[in-house]
């Protein structure tokens, strides 16, 4: 069959043949687009639902939504966001770089690398569907506390179970990728000291997603025997206990939020030494940091729990070492900082979205720092405070982060260069709309308003009106992003350069741009800059 | 094969093996979370065994103040209550108090109640020398009966616990659960006697 296939070759329908190439296509860079757009398609659908959230809150009382299904808007704009949108573009990015970036020709596994990716849009047609079943979605937070969402879960939530199990596949495989990758397939000189922080970044969340998404498919695992096989794993009459959930969830939980930010301290620390024309300062203390970090987020999962009910020495602990992770934040915001200094700085958008990361990222990082304190917790705890905290961790970290790889690396991708006068509209709304939306919220939150709630005391009705503005207005530049995107790939200068930017170094900008589908076949020979073979030496 | 590609699949069976092994610690963690709160007696939790009244000879002239609370769990058509609310108590003095339960439902139901002392700090220092908790308890249909429980505080328990609450929680025992060796109520009964072997 297969010599036939070769000798006589098959007409097929166009758009028959178009469908096979991205079913079956088993290249890194094809993958990474997929990936890309998935989540870019993800991010609109949870972003539509963060606007009927924000919509319901523009007044007090309920105007546009019923609680019940506020509740399945919250829960999904969490999930998918989360789980769609933030996951699988770093998983693209990382598809699309790590080999270009190591000199490799592709990925370690490409079949799986396929197999990877093809579960994900399974897995959020189940979650998705649910919202158009009897009993509505899961309507119990992304955190789905038990018993809400075991005993009082509606029947959609076993398709939910489900589709999360298939997303823990996804990225348990997808992670063993790229790092057998990472370990085997560096071109020769390519020392793991010598990788970009890129790479480093996402070998660590590698680690992170290998280490805690199977600890998420245990607690969906328990769930799902609880709610259909009799066992009591998080039911109180039967011996169980629902703190129980919080312990495995969190567990799972706090990685997490590291897997969701690491990759974007990667593409920071990218991006800040093209634009300030200088090597990153102290790439060693940067992998040191990003270790410790990672190491850390095991041992902290209780600050989400204080007020759940914990004996005084480990809420002592929990605060503690919480605390502690302020400290390689902190060198990695320094460094960052210090790689600014004195450079040659230029404002390009993806440098413009970097340091609105890292200024942005640090106000998320000290709100997280007042959460952590014990006392100060029980006031802030399930208020809009934390809501404001991670929102300003997860969209100037996350998101600012994927842009700005994005716009950096897009010229090297496409061989086309974005609109720079649009790019920079772009950052700018997206700043201003991004601080009206969620800097509000800190007050509202220490005013004492309740997250997840479909109604509000008319107290919290000026700054909610101001944040409900804010998010329109966010709403409206991710649509003018993706006409930034469209408009550079079908009509965008085409670039010619293989450095593209002026000060990048790296690899990737050793290849002719756009990149071609095949590259580095035979390793490239990395020699040893001095700033690195000094270090080596040291 | 090249030395590369088997270096891959060592990898990959390493990492295959760490998601499996960190699968099975999230079941793990339900044992591990079990005996963390027995040892330390965190989350509320009492012992669930008698102790002998033997300590009644250190009682202590300091007084604590403990409340009694009772719920039913969803689904349990019990009445259930205390029938004293609060008492002061002297530490090391074995104590007395009594539990009111009524089914209300027109056939027998069986209950288990699971304690829970607030501040949990206080848990460990709770001993019950008798109590109902220890047992299931069998109501027929419109049967009511009075639990008793027996219990002291121990000496050792912190300076800055003044109050305590034990709470009960009457959970419904599944049918295929039921142990029926106790007699079953099945008109107003006290419950004196009902421990004895």
């Amino acid at each position: 069959m297969i010599a036939h296939a070769d000798t006589i070759p098959k007409q097929r329908h166009p758009l028959i043949a178009f469908l096979l190439r991205w079913l079956l296509t088993t290249n890194h860079k094809e993958i990474g687009t997929l990936y890309l757009c998935l989540a870019f398609l993800l991010f609109f659908i949870g972003g539509a639902m963060a606007m009927v959230v924000r919509l319901e809150l523009f007044q007090p009382g309920l105007q546009f939504t019923q609680p019940d299904f506020y509740n399945q808007m919250v829960t999904l704009h969490g999930l998918i966001m989360v789980f769609g949108a933030v996951m699988p573009a770093f998983v693209g990015l990382a598809n699309w770089l790590v080999p270009l970036m190591i000199g490799a020709p592709d990925m370690a596994l490409p079949r799986l690398n396929n197999f990877s990716f093809w579960i994900l849009p399974f897995a959020f047609i189940l979650l998705l569907s649910s919202m158009f079943m009897e009993g509505g979605a899961p309507n119990f937070g992304w955190t789905f506390y038990a018993p809400l969402s075991t005993t009082y879960g509606p029947p959609s939530t076993d398709y939910f179970i489900l589709g999360v199990h298939l997303m823990g596949v996804s990225s348990v495989l997808g992670a063993i990728n790229v790092m057998v990758t990472i370990l085997n397939m560096r071109a020769p000189g390519m020392t793991l000291f010598r990788m970009p922080l890129f790479v480093w970044t996402w070998l660590i969340t590698a680690f992170l997603l290998i280490m805690a998404m199977p600890v998420l498919a245990g607690a969906v695992t328990m769930m799902l025997t609880d709610r259909h096989f009799g066992t009591s794993f998080f039911e109180a009459s039967g011996g169980g206990d629902p703190v129980l959930f919080q312990h495995v969830f969190w567990f799972f939980g706090h990685p997490e939020v590291y897997i969701m930010i690491l990759p974007g301290f990667g593409i920071a620390s990218q991006i800040i030494p093209t634009f300030a024309r200088k090597k990153l300062f102290g790439y060693h203390s940067m992998v040191i940091a990003t270790i410790a970090i990672a190491l850390l987020s095991f041992i902290v999962w209780g600050h989400h729990m204080f007020a759940a009910g914990m004996p005084l020495a480990a809420e002592l602990f929990f605060m503690y070492a919480t605390m502690l992770i302020a400290v390689p934040t902190g060198v990695k915001v320094f460094n960052w900082v210090a790689t600014m200094w004195r450079g040659s700085m230029t404002f390009e958008t993806p440098m413009l979205f970097a340091v609105g990361f890292v200024i942005m990222f640090t106000i998320g990082g000290f709100s997280g720092l007042m959460l952590a304190l014990v006392p100060a917790d029980f006031q802030y705890h399930d208020t809009f405070f934390v809501v404001a905290h991670f929102h300003y961790v997860l969209y100037p970290g996350a998101i600012f982060g994927t842009m700005a790889a994005v716009y950096y690396w897009l010229p090297k991708w496409s061989g086309r260069m974005y609109d720079e006068r649009l790019g920079k509209i772009h950052f700018w709304t997206a700043t201003i709309a991004v601080n009206l939306t969620f800097f509000p919220m800190h007050f509202s939150g220490l005013a004492g308003m309740p997250r997840r709630i479909v109604d509000y005391s008319i107290a919290f009705a000026d700054f909610n009106m101001l944040s409900s503005i804010g998010a329109g207005l966010l709403g409206l530049t991710q649509i003018l992003f993706l006409y930034i995107v469209v408009k550079a790939l079908t009509s965008g200068e085409k670039v010619t350069d293989a450095q593209v930017w002026e000060g990048a170094e790296g690899l990737e900008w050793t290849l002719p741009s756009p990149a071609p589908l095949h590259s580095f076949e035979t390793p490239p020979v990395i020699e040893p800059d001095d700033a690195h073979a000094a270090a080596d030496r040291a | 094969m090249s030395k590369s590609t088997n270096s891959k699949r060592r990898h990959v069976a390493v990492l295959l093996l760490v998601a499996a092994g960190m699968f099975g610690f999230a079941f793990a963690l339900v044992p591990l979370y079990e005996i963390f709160c027995e040892i330390t007696g965190i989350n509320g939790r009492t012992s669930g065994e008698a102790v002998s009244a033997a300590p009644m000879a250190e009682v202590s002239d300091r007084e604590v103040t403990i409340q009694f609370a009772a719920q039913v769990n969803r689904g349990m058509p019990w009445e259930f209550r205390p029938t004293e609310n609060q008492m002061r108590v002297r530490l090391g003095e074995v104590n007395r108090t009594e539990y009111y339960a009524r089914n209300r439902a027109s056939g027998r139901v069986t209950g288990q109640a699971v304690p829970s002392v607030a501040p949990s700090a206080a848990a460990p220092y709770l001993h019950k020398v008798e109590c109902f908790c220890f047992t299931q308890q069998h109501l027929q249909a419109d049967a009511d009966i009075d639990m008793p429980v027996l219990f002291y505080v121990d000496p050792e328990l912190p300076e800055d616990i003044g109050t305590l609450s034990l709470s009960y929680t009457m959970f419904r025992v599944p049918e295929t659960e039921v142990v029926l060796s106790e007699p079953v109520t099945d008109s107003h009964a006290d419950h004196e006697g009902h421990y004895q072997p």
